[in-house]
This record gives C-alpha cells, structure tokens and sequence, in this order.
C-alpha cells in the first residue's frame, strides 16, 4: 500500500509539482482550511477502510452485525465526503489512483480533434492553443530542437499517421497541421514500463499523470510511448522560460514530463485550456462515459482516426479527417 | 584476503594508477553532467538512451557468460574449467558493477535511484532487471569469494556453496533475459519488437563473454607463474565458435523475417543499419565493420588449423568481441529510435564527454578485474612457489 492513496498537497516550495497550486494561493486560509479537512477526512477514510477488512478477514473477532455496519457506514460516508473535498477543492490528482476515489468511471476524459477546421483562422499561423498551453504550463521553448520539451504541437499528416499515407495523398490532406499531444491511453505503455510509478494513470477519470517529485528520470516511459508525446529535461529549463506563470510549477532538470490534460483546471471544474484558446473551435474535450457529452455526439456522427491503434494502446485523442 | 592486492610490482602500480587517472576524468565528466543535466550527451528527444544503455546492456552480456564457465565444470564435471570459474566469475561482478553505474550516469535524477526501492513496481521489466542484477552480483562475489578463499587454504570449497552454484547457472541467463524482455516488450519500437531478442542477446553473450575470458587468460599467462592451460583456452574457443556462428544465424533470421515480410516498420530501422535511411548513415559504416569482424572471426575460428593456432585465436577473440560491441553497443539501442514514431531520423553520436563518462565507468570496471584478478594470481603464485 506504500504510496498508494496518498495526498498531494504541493503547498509552500513544491517549485517542480505537477498539481499546481499554489505559490498565488498561499496563505489563502480557507481553501487551506479545506484542504487541510479533506486530507484529514481522506486518512479517517483510509484507516477506516483498513479497520474494515481488518474486521472482516479476522473472523475469530467475531464482529457483532450491527457495529460491522456502524463501521461500514462512517465509512462510506467519510469517503465520500472526502472525495467532494477532494474534488471540490482544486486537489488536482490524489496521488496514484486513490482509494477513496470512485473507481465506476463515471468520467473518461476525452479529446476530438477536428483536422478540417485546425489552421483555417487568421490568428492560427501563430496557434494560440499551442502558446496558451506552454505559457500556462511553464514549457520551455529551447532553441536546440534535440532537447525541445513539448507538450502540445502540430506536426503534417504524413508524421502523424505514419503506418496510414500514401503517395497520392490529397495535397490539402498533406499539408494540413495534426494537433499532437498525449493521448491519455486507456492501456497506456508508459505507465506499464514506468519502475517508480512515476507515471501512472488515474482510476477516477483515466488521465495519465505524472509525479515530477518521483521521477528518477531513467526515460523508459519515453522508449514505451508511441506517439512521440513525453519530453525530458535535457537543460535547465527555467532559463529558457519568457515568462514563469508562478501558478504553475516549474520543472526540474532532469525529469520527464507531458501533456496532463490539464489536470489543475479539470480540478476546478474548467477544460483543457488548449480547447479554450482555440479560435477554430476545433478541440472539443468531454466525458466519453457520458453518451450526452459533445466528444460522443461528434465521434458518432463523423469519420475519427486515433494514431497508431494497431498497438492497443487504446489513445483517447481522436482526429476528424 | 583483498590485502594480496596492495602488494605488486611498479608495472602493476604503474596501470592501477593510469586507471584511476581515467576514473577520475571521467568523474569529473560526471560532475558536469549532474550539474549541467544529460544534455551534455549526444542524446536527445527522439533518441533517449545512447551509449550508457548501449554498454549496460552489453555489459549484462559479459556477466552472464560466467556461465560458459560455470556450467561445463560443475555440471559436466569438466575439469580443465577449474581454475578459470573463479576468473569467469570475477569478471561478472566487475561487469554487473559496470552495468549498475552506466544505469545510474544514465538517470536525470540519479538521487533519486532509491525510488526503485521504496516504489517497487512489479510491472515494470526494470524492476525485474534490478532484481536480476542485483542477485546476480551477490552470488558471485559469494561464489567467487569463498571458492578462493577455500582454494588459498588448499581445500575444497565447503559444500553449502553448490546450490548457491548450481542457482547461478539459470541466474546468469536470467539476467541477459529480463534484460532483452526490456526492448522486446515495447510495442512501438518495432525493431525491438522481436521474441528472438532474448536468444540473440544470450548467442552473442555467449560469444563476447568467452572471447574476453580467453584474452585475459592470455594475458595471465605472460604476466604470472599461473599458465591457463591450452586445453581449456581451446574449449573455451571451441564455446565461443558456436557461439559466434549461432549469433550470425539469429541476425539472418531477423533479416529474412523483416524483408520478406516487408512490413515497412520492420525494414526501415535495418535500413538505418546497413544502408542509411532518408539520407541518414551514420551507423552504417560501424554495422558493415562489425559484419566483417564477425564474418571474419566465424572463418578464423570454425577452421581448426587456425582456431587451435592461439595467435590467430586471439585475433578471432578480438574481431568477436569488438564485432558484437558493435551490434549491441552502438546499434542495437539507438537504431530502435530510429526513425522515430514519426518516421523521421534524428540520429544520435555520442558527444565527447558522454564517451570520458563512458570510460570512466570502464575504468571503474577495469579497476575491480585487476583488483581482483590479482589476488587471484598472488594466492596462485604462491600455491606454484610452494
């Protein structure tokens, strides 16, 4: 259970967190306050738990049917609890997997990707999606191309889909930008690679996150990717950062790091901010679990592609051609 | 017993001392890079491991072929093997300690390293491959340890140390296994992506390992009283020519599987290898050396009259060795990020202080062989002076 359900908080000095929080928020007493309950709340649930099955494997205890549901029932209600603090107050990802978090998957995160409306608008020669997203994250913009740190970049069709041109491609099809980024696989081969579990994927909503504090940097999550989507930190990064958004951490030499999905606004109940800054309204973000959500209506009504699917990585990114 | 190694001649000094001149460039080096980060190497987004993974995993190679060894003498009772097990078993703890270094110069938070521990995670095939290594150490420093130790009180080893022994044999091809199920399990790397990696791995082990063995065993013989006999420096030729011939047979095979089939995936990164890719050549030179070397030490070895000449061994000993440092240490790691996911080339050559690192590391191992090597040939001196 080591490590398992833990907390992040990411309070104070945690300069090279993945959540975000908080050097804007220090000192704000009653978002502390609460978080302060909810990771108490998460320990009672926790300890409860365990007391539970205790209780439950030891029969010799002989536990009386009454006080077994008194147990049960603080329990439940403590986890739950727990799980709105969580969730209500901007935690961002309770560490790996979480136990007192529901593991139904009411939530699947998902992102379509509409090629035909990508680069058509007049601010697109500059992408605002792409510059939101790396301004907002504290991505480097590093000249020398061999130690880029990208989260999110278009790249031509050819490149992106590989294993599915031809020679006599369309010329409009070739030239087209393919938004790239993290696919948050559902079976994803970095996660399953990782020794430290470094990376590892949420059980709540399926996002694949990273712990920057755990990283030993030994890039083999980087080897198991498919797509091309982490990037390690070959330099100092800060350095080659315009401007630090102090609400952001900044990354430290020597670790990997990707698209979260952005994870930190999906805690307050906001989408991705590359959806946000897209002029084209061309990225749509949604619950796949949720067959009202506007990822489902469009991904059953046009023709997708994911990338490289033959792998069974099972991406949650999906292109309209 | 680690005393006999403080006394020697001045040539002795004389190399112990040009070792740690290497060993302290290299640190240096490393100082750079823990403060600068690995972008000082030569590697880079698309190609994230170069030579440090590249030498880990020959490395494992090198460790694992004390069972060439180990296993003829003790389970085929073959005695001529007897006084070189302890040479072979040595050189698999300097070669595991090697391996261990070059995955630690390799982390970009090497402080960090302990997170393998406290955050185990069986899913992980380095997981595995830590477990291996690390088993694999200890029980031949035991081995190796207390079969000298018995041997400098001229009496047999003590019988507690056979299962340790007999558990060594299938260790040793553990650890070259878990090593290549680190590549042949990635999906997306489709060169890597080959259930034929484990035995390709352990064939050209098998082949490197030995051929190192017989040119120390050489060298021993002209610089102390201990003679390694001709016969076993023949079997052990005798290990490597098969060896050698099946690793060649492998590769054909992978070959054919790739070209016939014709899946572009598979045949670009062969490409790469043997004729360059997209206008990239970078390793082709260094795979048709390496071809030659292999082909070459294949004729010089399978033909008895030149095999059993031992001038001409230790040549097919030294194409073989630098034939497969080749393939494994330069080509095999690299070609697998090439071309990328992207199918475009970034091709990767390791920059100067990436190699000062590199043969720091080598100093190191260089170091604990000669170190414990000389022991080994001071207990033997004084065995033949008595």
């Amino acid at each position: 259970m080591r490590g398992e359900g833990r907390v992040r908080t990411c309070i104070g000095e945690a300069d090279d967190c993945y959540v975000s929080s908080s050097r804007a928020q220090r000192g704000d007493l009653p978002d502390a306050l609460w978080k302060g309950i909810a990771v108490g709340l998460t320990l009672l649930a926790m300890t409860q738990n365990a007391l539970l099955k205790a209780i439950v494997e030891d029969k010799k205890m002989g536990v009386k049917r009454r006080d077994f549901f008194k147990i049960a029932g603080v329990t439940a209600l403590s986890a739950l609890t727990a799980t709105k603090a969580v969730s209500a107050f901007a935690f961002g990802p309770s560490g790996h997997g979480g136990e007192t978090v529901s593991k139904d998957n009411a939530v699947r995160w998902a992102m379509v990707i509409d090629t035909r409306k990508c680069g058509k608008g007049a601010q697109c020669k500059n992408c605002p999606s792409l510059r939101a997203c790396h301004e907002a994250h504290n991505v480097p913009d590093i000249p020398n191309k061999k130690h880029e740190v990208k989260w999110i970049w278009q790249d031509s069709y050819d490149h992106a889909f590989p294993t599915q041109t031809h020679a006599l491609i369309k010329d409009e099809l070739k030239t087209r930008p393919v938004m790239l980024l993290c696919n948050h696989c559902d079976n994803p081969p970095c996660v399953r690679v990782c020794p430290t579990k470094a990376t590892f994927k949420r059980e709540q909503d399926g996002l694949v996150m990273m712990d920057q504090h755990r990283c030993i940097g030994c890039r083999y999550c980087m080897s198991g990717c498919p797509y091309g989507a982490r990037s390690f930190n070959w330099v100092e990064p800060k350095p080659h950062i315009k401007k630090i958004n102090r609400a952001y951490p900044v990354r430290t030499l020597g670790v990997v790091e990707k698209c979260t999905f952005c994870a930190e606004r999906l805690a307050k109940n906001q989408g991705p901010i590359c959806v946000e800054a897209c002029p084209e309204k061309a990225i749509v973000f949604g619950n796949l679990n949720d067959p009202k959500s506007e990822v489902r209506k469009i991904l059953s009504v046009s023709d997708s592609v994911r990338r490289k699917p033959h792998l069974g990585t099972s991406p949650e990114v999906y292109y309209i051609m | 017993m680690l005393e006999k190694a403080l006394v020697g001649n001045k040539k002795y000094w004389m190399f112990v001392f040009f070792l740690l001149v290497i060993i302290g460039l290299g640190f240096l080096t490393y100082l750079c890079q823990l403060s600068q980060g690995l972008g000082i190497t030569g590697m880079s987004r698309d190609v994230s491991w170069g030579l440090y993974i590249a030498q880990f995993t020959f490395l494992v190679g090198v460790a694992a072929s004390a069972v060439m060894v180990v296993l003829p003498y003790y389970l085929h009772d073959y005695k001529a093997f007897g006084k070189l097990t302890v040479l072979g078993e040595f050189l698999a703890i300097a070669s595991v300690i090697m391996c261990m270094l070059f995955i630690f110069v390799d982390m970009g938070q090497p402080f960090r390293a302990f997170n393998m521990i406290l955050h185990p995670t069986p899913g992980s095939v380095m997981f595995w491959d830590m477990v291996s290594l690390g088993g694999y150490l200890l029980l031949n420093m035991l081995i190796g340890w207390t079969c000298l130790e018995a041997e400098r009180k001229s009496v047999p080893p003590p019988k507690w140390i056979k299962p340790f022994i007999y558990l060594s044999i299938p260790w040793a091809v553990s650890i070259h296994t878990v090593t290549a199920f680190l590549y042949c399990g990635i999906g997306g790397r489709s060169f890597w992506f080959t259930a034929i990696m484990a035995p390709r791995f352990l064939s050209s082990a098998f082949s490197a390992g030995p051929a190192l063995l017989i040119i120390f065993a050489l060298i021993i013989r002209r610089i102390s009283h201990f003679k390694p006999g001709y016969e076993p420096i023949q079997k052990l030729a005798q290990i490597v020519t098969y060896a050698i011939c099946i690793n060649v047979f492998f590769v054909l095979l992978e070959i054919f599987t790739v070209f016939y089939s014709a899946i572009p995936e598979h045949m670009h990164h062969f490409k790469y290898l043997f004729v360059g890719l997209h206008g990239h050549t970078g390793l082709v030179p260094w795979m048709w050396a390496s071809t030659v070397l292999c082909l070459f030490a294949i004729v010089l070895l399978v033909n008895p009259k030149t095999r059993k000449k031992e001038h001409l061994l230790v040549i097919a000993c030294v194409a073989v060795f630098i034939g497969t440092w080749i393939d494994k240490g330069m080509g095999l790691v690299v070609t697998g990020f090439i071309p990328n996911p992207f199918d475009t080339v970034t091709e990767y050559m390791p920059t100067y202080r990436e190699v000062l690192i590199a043969l720091g590391v080598y100093g190191i191992g260089a170091l604990i062989i000669t170190v414990l090597y000389k022991i080994v040939l001071a207990i033997r001196d004084r065995e033949i002076a008595n």
